[in-house]
């Protein structure tokens, strides 16, 4: 089992984003933003070659500040947005950006020459997502399954859809809505359903979980107190249009129908600590993955609630009856939700966990000590799965 | 020939029996032979040859063995033994032969003898049965001749006797007619005199003849006249049947007699079953008016022995004289009786459940079980017993819910009151008293089901399952888990944020049920059980697993009060870090005032857990740990342990990398499973709260002063923490780290001497 070691990669500052280039389906890449307050900040572009198990990293600048949510677009593998916190007259303030990578990293680009004299590029400008009223951006979402070009950002307490426009050069506000309500109430995080022809979008504040419609920028449903704290991190069931994950300060991962959210449809506790990250598999939705400041990560199995319960169809058919019998025995075993694998080999609060796009039996997690581990699914189940 | 007489099986082998000669035969048939005799006898093989002392029966040179080989013996004799043994061996055994061939001899003559004898009786009977044949055949000739008498004599009476037939045959018939004659008369003179039984009797003899006869016009007058009276008759006694008044046996009566005057037996039965039904409602309907609308007057053992003579009596008259009456009716009769007890009966039953209903209210169980005693039906019995569990167990239920409530009020009182009030241990020994007390109670009452003078109590289901199975398992088994589960709901209630319950309580319960667990269950269930000799076999839940269940209750419990505790204290340290500008904050003069708070409320729990718990383990540590400052820019910090994986291109804080590398070392489990001690829940609640305020401090940007704000506030921390915790190496790993965050955090770090620290927090 040589191939299931982790793989680590570690970087000079604190990190706390991580994303797959969404876009790209070949290659394993993911992209980390680096947090330091002393130093210009950086974008890791990390190759993981699964043949050879080893890493390549190029390193982006990042100077405008320090990087607190990276996401990449969907269709255009050169481009990503981050929000990033600046710091100007004593105050800080998180702020919303796209970018371009330089092109002669993009894979499929033409092969440049190799330029040692400057290792690290920097990143183009695209556009600013500036609200009209200054909030800091918690987080942004590209549209899912479309061309790359409407994103919503989430700054304090409103929800902004962008339309960009001339090769993303410039961010239109399309529409927007804000929360209303005593207090300061103030977005933690959001994501981008990719049904119903990418119409809605859930997001989180406090302990509560909303639906917004994009086309009406109305409030679809509202999960008052999903958790007993804070929401930290919601994400859908690519395959189950009303399937939803969350997961927060109670320690606890919590799964939605956003059709009846009186009750979760399912509870995990399994971390010791918040949970910051869950993430559905893009492809084989029972394997849930979640990364929590008690520094482990968790891979489940959420074989009861996934969109293939019983692992998998075979047509029986083509069985001896023996065997027919046997799997028939197999396929009678109520479907079991299980933890499959805790890893530990994190040292620091784990903030950020993703399955790559391109493998999908392959995801990283990243510490806020900047490290960050590649696993994989156990052998074992991705042939249970597969087979 | 020494062998052949050895291997003899013994004294019984008669000349008769042993014809064949050794000398002719092979060894092997010679032994089958023996064998056989030996079966004969009775002696098994084993028996037979090893009697004498062979260890071995296979050895050859075993003399009464089986196997005996003359040869070899002799080899074996003359190799091993001296020639003075060899001639005493040799003495020895012409002596045993000789012994041998007298024996023989003597049994020869004796069974000669026995032959000779034979043959002679033998001889004898033979002469004898000569004789008996001669006289046998005399008597048959005699025989003969009798008959030959005896014939003619019964050929000369034959014409007498067929004329004396005759006449008595005329006889008889004359008699009948006689009486067919008279019969209408003693018809009449039966119905007056009310005879009707003679009169029924009478008609049924004569019925199939005249019936027989009716062509003949005498006989059909005969006829026409019996008839008349007998529908007379039937009239009466029908109008006696329908008077009713005489009661059921003379009811019976009259309905046999019907009966046998051919009057349709359906119609009867239903005539029958009216009549009685008529009576039994009257009975149901004085026994509902004793129930009333109004609360009954006559007490329950009244009403059971009214309704016992009254109703139940009444019941099996009509059933036994229905069964006796209409048993020729076959299943379609014994189906309308059944259908109409079960009617009735269900009804008194009913009426029976609502007054005992009245009763189950009421507390008193002692008149409740001797009203029962006089009240038979087991069933009903049975289900009385099992709803008086029932009600038992809400009764223990809502008292435990009551003193739960009293200890919410007495929790939320004396804070208002300013004073102290009970504290939490009275409390706790309150609860456990008054839970305790009602445990007995309820015991002690359901146990006058099992009183020696109670009858049914020695019915096997109240000597077994109701002893097992009622009190033990459904009441007081049922009782500590309903007890654990109202317990443990406080842990799932959804008031995470704040929570609902008190965590006092919480605290309370989870002590409760640790109690229980070390000694009160199995007090209770030895209560229970030698007070119920449990004599049922069926398996009952054993002690341990209602230990385990209650533990694991208490664990929860306690845990989760750890979690509600750390929780408020999070929210907090949370709301402290959250609201503060740290980048604009003036230079720290003081300990915050929310430090402050968090070490007033950490003593107050310990005060708290301390009521109830047990200090716990400390693990030993050096002394002077509140002299510690930080040392987050300290150089004794070497970076060599830091992963070799690492990529080293950019400058990064060295020392810091490895501060963190070295906490996390040793793994902390936030929110870790807690043990029944003070100190453990200690450390779970600061545990949670500082690394909520590490996660916290690392979601902001300090300004130096806002860092050195943060070193002051966890010096402070540092100062009151330690001594609640069991490690206090944990707390200062902690607080460690979150220095080293806020370092991280801080564009411009610059850390304030650790003697400036030292002063403010001793001033704050």
């Amino acid at each position: 089992m040589e191939d299931d070691a982790p793989v680590i990669y570690g970087l000079e500052f604190q990190a706390r984003a991580l994303t797959p280039q969404t876009a790209e389906t070949d290659a394993i890449r993911f992209l980390v933003g680096t947090q330091s307050l002393k130093y210009d900040n950086q974008i890791h572009v990390i190759d993981f070659d699964d043949e050879n198990n080893i890493i390549n990293k190029n390193v982006l600048l990042h100077q405008v500040g320090e990087i607190w949510h990276i996401s990449a677009s969907p269709s255009d593998k050169g481009v990503l947005a981050t929000c990033y916190n600046k710091t100007a007259d004593s105050k800080v303030v998180t702020c919303a950006a796209v970018w371009r990578m330089p092109l002669e990293l993009e894979p499929g680009g033409q092969d440049s020459p190799e330029d040692a004299a400057s290792p690290a590029h920097t990143l183009e400008l695209l556009c600013h997502l500036e609200p009209a009223a200054r909030g800091s951006t918690a987080c942004v979402a590209w549209e899912p399954a479309g061309d790359g070009k409407r994103v919503i950002s989430l700054a304090d307490n409103h929800i902004l859809l962008w339309d960009l426009q001339e090769s993303s050069s410039q961010a239109m506000l399309a529409s927007s809505a804000s929360l209303e309500g005593k207090g300061q109430l103030k977005f933690t995080t959001g994501r981008w359903s990719p049904h119903h022809n990418c119409s809605q979008v859930a997001t989180a504040n406090d302990t509560a979980i909303r639906g917004w419609d994009t086309r009406t920028m109305s409030q679809i449903y509202c999960i008052e107190s999903a958790h007993g704290q804070l929401v930290r991190d919601l994400d859908f069931n690519p395959n189950k249009q009303y399937y939803l994950a969350s997961c927060g300060d109670d320690c606890k991962v919590k799964f939605w129908d956003t059709r009846n959210v009186a009750e979760p449809v399912k509870t995990l506790e399994e971390h010791s600590h918040w949970v910051w990250n869950v993430r559905y598999n893009h492809s084989h939705d029972q394997l849930v993955l979640t990364g929590s400041s008690d520094s482990r990560v968790i891979l489940s199995n959420m074989v009861s609630i996934s969109s293939e319960p019983f692992g998998h169809l075979v047509d029986d058919d083509d069985l001896s009856d023996q065997e027919e019998r046997r799997l028939e025995e197999k396929s009678q075993e109520p479907p079991q939700d299980s933890v499959i694998a805790t890893y530990e080999e994190h040292e620091d609060s784990v903030y950020a966990v993703d399955w790559s796009s391109a493998d999908p039996w392959l995801f990283a997690s990243l510490s806020y000590d900047g490290r960050l581990v590649i696993n994989r699914v156990p052998r074992a189940l991705k042939y249970h799965i597969l087979l | 020939a020494m062998a052949a007489a050895a291997a003899a099986p013994g004294p019984g082998s008669g000349p008769g029996d042993s014809p064949e000669g050794p000398e002719a035969e092979g060894p092997e048939r010679r032994r089958k032979a023996h064998g056989m005799l030996k079966l004969y006898y009775g002696l098994s093989e084993g028996e037979a040859a090893g009697r004498p002392s062979g260890p071995d029966p296979l050895d050859p040179t075993d003399l009464n063995g089986a196997h005996f080989d003359p040869e070899v013996y002799l080899d074996k004799l003359r190799r091993e033994c001296p020639l003075a043994q060899l001639m005493d061996s040799e003495t020895d055994m012409v002596r045993q032969i000789r012994a041998l061939d007298s024996d023989m001899q003597t049994l020869v003559y004796e069974n000669y003898n026995k032959f000779i004898s034979a043959t002679d009786t033998i001889r004898k009977m033979k002469n004898d049965f000569r004789k008996m044949e001669d006289e046998m055949d005399r008597l048959a000739t005699n025989m003969a001749v009798i008959t030959d008498f005896s014939a003619r004599i019964s050929a000369t009476l034959q014409d007498r006797h067929e004329r004396i037939t005759k006449l008595a045959g005329v006889h008889a018939l004359l008699r009948k007619l006689q009486f067919l004659f008279e019969l209408p008369s003693r018809l009449t003179k039966c119905v007056e005199l009310g005879a009707y039984g003679q009169a029924v009797r009478y008609q049924g003899r004569a019925r199939a003849v005249l019936q027989q006869y009716q062509h003949l016009p005498s006989f059909r007058a005969i006829q026409d006249d019996c008839q008349v009276i007998t529908a007379r008759l039937a009239q009466q006694l029908r109008q006696r049947f329908r008077e009713g008044g005489s009661g059921a046996p003379e009811q019976a009566e009259c309905v046999e007699l019907l009966l046998a005057l051919g009057e349709p037996a359906e119609e009867l039965c239903e005539e029958f079953l009216a009549h009685a039904r008529g009576r039994l409602e009257e009975e149901l309907r004085s026994l509902e008016a004793e129930l009333g609308p109004s609360p009954p007057a006559p007490d329950v053992l009244e009403f059971t022995d009214h309704g016992g003579s009254g109703f139940v009596g009444g019941l099996c008259q009509v059933a036994a004289a229905y069964q006796e009456l209409f048993a020729a009716q076959g299943p379609a009769g014994a189906d309308k009786l059944a259908a109409f007890a079960r009617e009735l009966g269900s009804r008194y039953f009913a009426l029976v459940e609502r007054r005992l209903a009245q009763e189950q209210g009421s507390g008193d169980n002692s008149l409740l079980v001797r009203a029962l005693d006089r009240f038979a039906a087991t069933e009903i019995v049975e289900r009385v017993a099992r709803e008086r569990l029932g009600h038992h167990l809400q009764g223990l239920q809502a008292a435990f819910l009551g003193s739960l409530t009293d200890v919410r009020q007495a929790l939320a009182a004396p804070r208002i009151a300013g004073k102290e009030g009970p504290g939490l241990a009275e409390l706790l020994a309150n609860v456990a008293s008054s839970i305790l007390s009602h445990i007995k109670a309820s015991l002690a009452s359901v146990h006058l089901f099992t009183a020696k003078e109670v009858s049914f109590s020695n019915k096997p289901y109240f000597r077994g399952e109701f002893c097992s199975q009622g009190v033990r398992e459904s009441l007081i088994v049922g009782f500590i888990r309903s007890m654990c589960q109202t317990a443990q709901s406080f842990c799932d209630s959804p008031g995470e944020k704040g929570g609902a319950t008190p965590p006092a309580l919480l605290l309370l319960l989870s002590r409760l049920c640790l109690d229980y667990e070390t000694a009160t269950i199995s007090y209770i269930l030895t209560l229970t059980d030698e007070q119920f000799l449990v004599q049922d076999q069926s398996p009952v839940t054993p002690v341990s697993t209602l230990c385990a269940e209650a533990r694991e209750t208490a664990r929860r419990l306690l845990t989760h009060y750890v979690k509600v505790q750390g929780l408020v204290i999070s929210q907090m340290l949370r709301k402290s870090v959250e609201t503060r500008d740290w980048l604009s904050t003036l230079e720290p003069r003081n300990v915050r005032a929310v430090m402050k708070r968090v070490v007033e409320d950490t003593t107050a729990i310990d005060v708290q857990v301390g009521l109830l718990y047990e200090e716990g383990v400390r693990k030993a540590q050096s002394s002077d740990s509140s002299k510690r400052t930080f040392s987050v820019y300290s150089s004794s910090r070497q970076q060599g342990r830091y992963a070799p994986s690492y990529t080293p291109s950019a400058p990064m804080d060295t020392n810091l990398l490895s501060n963190i590398q070295k906490l996390f070392s040793e793994r902390i489990d936030v929110f870790s499973p807690v043990e029944f001690n003070k100190v453990s829940v200690l450390t779970g609640i600061i545990k949670i709260s500082l690394k909520t305020l590490l996660e916290c401090v690392r979601l902001r940007t300090f300004g130096r002063f806002g860092l050195q704000q943060v070193q002051v506030d966890c010096h402070f921390l540092q100062l009151y923490l330690w001594r609640f915790v069991a490690d206090e190496e944990l707390v200062h790993l902690l607080l460690d780290e979150v220095v080293a965050s806020a370092a991280l955090r801080c564009p411009d770090p610059v850390p304030m001497e650790p003697s400036v620290v030292e002063v403010i927090c001793e001033r704050g």
